[in-house]
């Protein structure tokens, strides 16, 4: 079985599509490490060699920032924001959209599902 | 698109030269500016700056974490008061000058 970074590679699938199964790899840098340490993104994953697996161990733990870390970057990055009180502060604290999208309508992957607004009458024909 | 590095940060002139004076005078003084759109650069670290949001002046005291910020994006220029009925948020948002400086999580 193949485990790198903590995460189980599924064994069906091509080492380049199974690398991005990692957080903070995915189709290019999964493409730039095969190519850095010289395994056939064609290999499926149950393919590989105990000295392939060592070997992509080697450079995602050497050149990436994955999994645990990567995430720990982002939730710093954003409390960074919020402890400054920047407007991106503000809308990440808000659960709003940070990048000036419109609010009128959408946004609803930010906002979560609709909330019911109380004394407002429904349209029924 | 961001700015190109030959020109360096956008600071105004005059915004530049009153640090500077301050710095030179070992002075700490409120800076009144209209100029949102100036980055904060290092040397305006520890100054408080009154930035003005289209209907008053917000202080902002500049600490490290906010250089390569724009003075602009700590003087929210919209007031968010609640929609009707929602007197939750009425109660939170209303006071305190700053359009939702403070207040939510």
């Amino acid at each position: 079985m193949a485990r790198i970074a903590g995460v189980d590679l599924p064994r069906e699938k091509r080492v380049e599509i199974g690398l991005t199964y990692i957080y903070g790899i995915g189709r290019v840098t999964a493409r730039e490490i095969l190519e850095k340490t010289g395994v056939s993104p064609a290999l499926r994953i149950k393919d590989l060699t105990d000295a392939d697996v060592n070997k992509l161990r080697q450079v995602i733990e050497r050149d990436h920032r994955v999994e645990g870390a990567l995430r720990t970057e982002v939730a710093m990055n954003i409390k960074r924001l919020m402890d400054i009180g920047s407007y991106r502060g503000i809308r990440h604290r808000r659960g709003l959209p940070v990048r000036g999208q419109r609010t009128h309508t959408n946004a609803r992957t930010k906002k979560g599902p609709r909330r019911a607004i109380a004394g407002k009458k429904k349209v029924t024909k | 698109m961001a700015r190109s590095i030959r020109k360096g940060p956008f600071v105004h002139d005059s915004l530049l030269k009153r640090v500077a004076a301050l710095n030179s005078k070992n002075e700490k003084k409120v800076v009144k500016t209209w100029s949102r759109a100036s980055t904060i650069v290092p040397d305006f670290v520890g100054h408080t700056f009154a930035v003005h949001n289209g209907n008053k002046f917000i202080p902002v005291y500049v600490t490290e974490n906010m250089v390569g910020h724009k003075l602009g994006e700590f003087s929210p220029t919209r007031l968010f008061r609640g929609h009707s009925g929602n007197n939750k948020t009425d109660k939170k948002a209303a006071p305190g000058g700053a359009p939702g400086a403070k207040g939510g999580k």
